[in-house]
């Protein structure tokens, strides 16, 4: 047996090779999709993520059968702790959920197509430019969608304005209402411990080109998350305002917040 | 009325870049139904005695001769000169004020089907690509690259006959990488090599249409005359290093960062099949979504994208 095919028993077992091939996600002949995702990488990255979600993170996910088995859905929640450890724990939530799993996307931003290696690696298990057009055709091709509408804002705050949500982006609701799509509220608690950022070295990060630079300790802090996804929200209506739209972007925000509030206060302590 | 009315006459069809792979697939797809006459502004080919065959240059006044000629009903001009060929200058004559010359003959001469073979190289490649790009993206290709411009440039007058003069039922087809025996196209010579460069930590997705499917498109595109531009991709895809790794290349990395670096070696080492205005269609995916011409045309490829790596893979000396 030679090193490649003993590392792929040992990281990607039978069964987890038919659990990933059974939810069926469509494909071309050579195992790709149009945006790059890769079934035979998402299984090394499942393996390698379960680790972490189950023994780093001990996450808890609540309410994860809300997601509608099929047709497009915006998975959406708030963002934090400057990498996005967030959409890869919401990702394998779903994706190893007992009933109906389903293999959701995420947005990415536009900075991680240019980093050689982690670009088309992002691409392989499942991300894709955070890109309108892109969560549009998505959308139209029945997927799941993990979304942050507060982008960097999100991610990139610091520790003192943790669970503070910042401007949602209204872009999402605009797709979910032209795609008939149910939007998942997510409230994401502990990642925002997880690199507890003190400062943002704007200028450096504006040099490499970089969405913001964090003063924060070069580890990332093993603290408990929980994830509840709350009951699908769906909005209909072809021809509304921007301030109607505005309007449901607070709706879904204000779930959100009440998703958080409730993992906060499930939380017995940070880590 | 005579038997010679009443008897259907043959459509005469006149097909440009004759001493292309494609254009004589395309030929001998319509060969027996159609009166074909080619045409090539390189070289003259033989393509049997019931074929007229010329080489002649579309700006030279002589061109409009074959129009008096011959009463043609269509013109498939797939005599577009890729990026790699020739200069510039010479690309610019050929493709953008050859077609133009082409058009108006075509309108001067009641021409009523016209098919243009584009690229989808015109939407450029660029890091913020969407995914399945369709008909109405902008062409960006012209400012990310001066050897794309008349690439842009034949298809903005196309545009501008397509909607001008209704009557030609101009049709423009961008496809994506158009692989198989006979090609001599980038993307070809790559994957034909036993060592083929790649840019160190990119494996853009990639998609390939065989020759022959790329001829049925034309064919039934040719049928039907319906205006518009089309995209012609499979709904299959790959990644660039997958695809090389299938078709037995070994794969030498080309520093990526930064981005100046790969230019400058590829213009260093003069690499024909790793060109420098094209470098940026081997670090990011432009994926077009073919399914608008499959729907209008019932056109579905026959060869999978394995047999199209077997092939190259079998085949390994420079085509």
């Amino acid at each position: 047996m030679g090193l490649t095919s003993f590392l792929k028993s040992r990281l990607v077992p039978e069964a987890l090779h038919k659990q990933i091939n059974h939810i069926g996600k469509p494909m071309g002949t050579l195992g790709y999709d149009p945006w790059g995702y890769n079934n035979e990488t998402f299984k090394y990255g499942f393996s390698l993520t379960k680790p972490i979600y189950e023994k780093y993170f001990r996450t808890e996910a609540h309410g994860v059968d809300h997601m509608p088995a099929e047709g497009p859905v915006l998975i959406v929640g708030n963002h934090s702790g400057q990498l996005p450890i967030d959409g890869l724990l919401v990702g394998y939530a779903l994706a190893s959920r007992e009933k109906n799993p389903r293999i959701p996307r995420a947005m990415i931003e536009r900075f991680f197509p240019t980093v050689p290696w982690l670009g088309n690696l992002l691409n392989e298990v499942g991300a894709a430019l955070g890109d309108p057009v892109n969560c549009a055709r998505m959308l139209a091709n029945n997927e799941a969608i993990i979304v942050f509408p507060e982008g960097i804002r999100g991610s990139g705050k610091l520790y003192r304005d943790r669970y503070k949500l910042q401007r949602f982006g209204c872009g999402f609701m605009h797709l979910a209402i032209k795609y008939k799509a149910a939007i998942v509220p997510v409230g994401v608690v502990g990642c925002e411990e997880s690199i507890p950022a003190i400062a943002n070295i704007k200028p450096l990060a504006k040099a490499l080109g970089l969405p913001y630079l964090p003063v924060a300790m070069p580890v990332i802090l093993p603290a408990k998350v929980h994830l509840n996804f709350g009951a699908p929200m769906y909005f209909d209506g072809e021809d509304i305002s921007e301030e109607q739209i505005k309007e449901r972007v607070e709706q879904v925000k204000t779930e959100i917040k009440r998703l958080i509030d409730k993992g906060l206060a499930e939380r017995k302590g940070v880590f | 009325m005579t038997d010679a009315t009443t008897k259907q006459r043959k459509p005469h069809i006149l097909v440009t870049g004759a001493a292309g792979a494609l254009a004589q697939q395309v030929i001998k797809r319509l060969r027996a139904t159609c009166s074909i006459v080619a045409v090539d502004a390189r070289e003259q080919v033989y393509l049997g005695d019931d074929i007229p065959s010329y080489c002649i240059d579309f700006n030279q006044r002589i061109f409009e001769d074959l129009f008096r000629r011959y009463p043609f009903d269509s013109v498939i001009h797939l005599g577009r000169i890729s990026s790699s060929q020739l200069t510039r200058m010479r690309r610019y004559n050929a493709n953008v004020l050859g077609t133009q010359k082409l058009l108006d003959l075509s309108h001067k001469y009641g021409i009523s089907r016209i098919l243009v073979l584009s690229t989808y190289h015109v939407y450029g490649a660029m890091a913020y690509n969407p995914g399945l790009i369709d008909e109405a993206a902008p062409m960006k290709s012209a400012g990310l690259s001066a050897d794309l411009i008349d690439s842009v440039e034949l298809e903005n007058l196309a545009n501008l006959y397509l909607w001008r003069f209704p009557e030609l039922n101009i049709s423009i087809l961008r496809p994506c990488n158009i692989v198989g025996p006979g090609v001599r196209n980038t993307m070809s010579s790559v994957l034909s090599s036993h060592r083929a460069p790649v840019l160190a930590g990119f494996s853009p997705m990639m998609q390939f249409i065989h020759i022959d499917d790329m001829a049925d498109a034309i064919v039934l595109a040719s049928q039907k005359p319906v205006r518009g531009i089309f995209n012609v991709a499979p709904d299959d895809w790959v990644a660039y290093q997958r695809a090389l790794k299938i078709c037995g290349c070994k794969r030498i990395p080309v520093p990526s960062i930064p981005p100046v670096l790969p230019k400058l070696i590829s213009r260093a080492l003069r690499l024909r099949s790793f060109p420098a205005h094209l470098m940026d269609f081997f670090k990011y995916p432009v994926v077009i979504d073919g399914r608008g011409f499959s729907e209008e045309f019932g056109f579905k490829p026959k060869r999978p994208l394995k047999e199209i790596f077997r092939f190259y893979r079998d085949n390994k000396t420079p085509l």
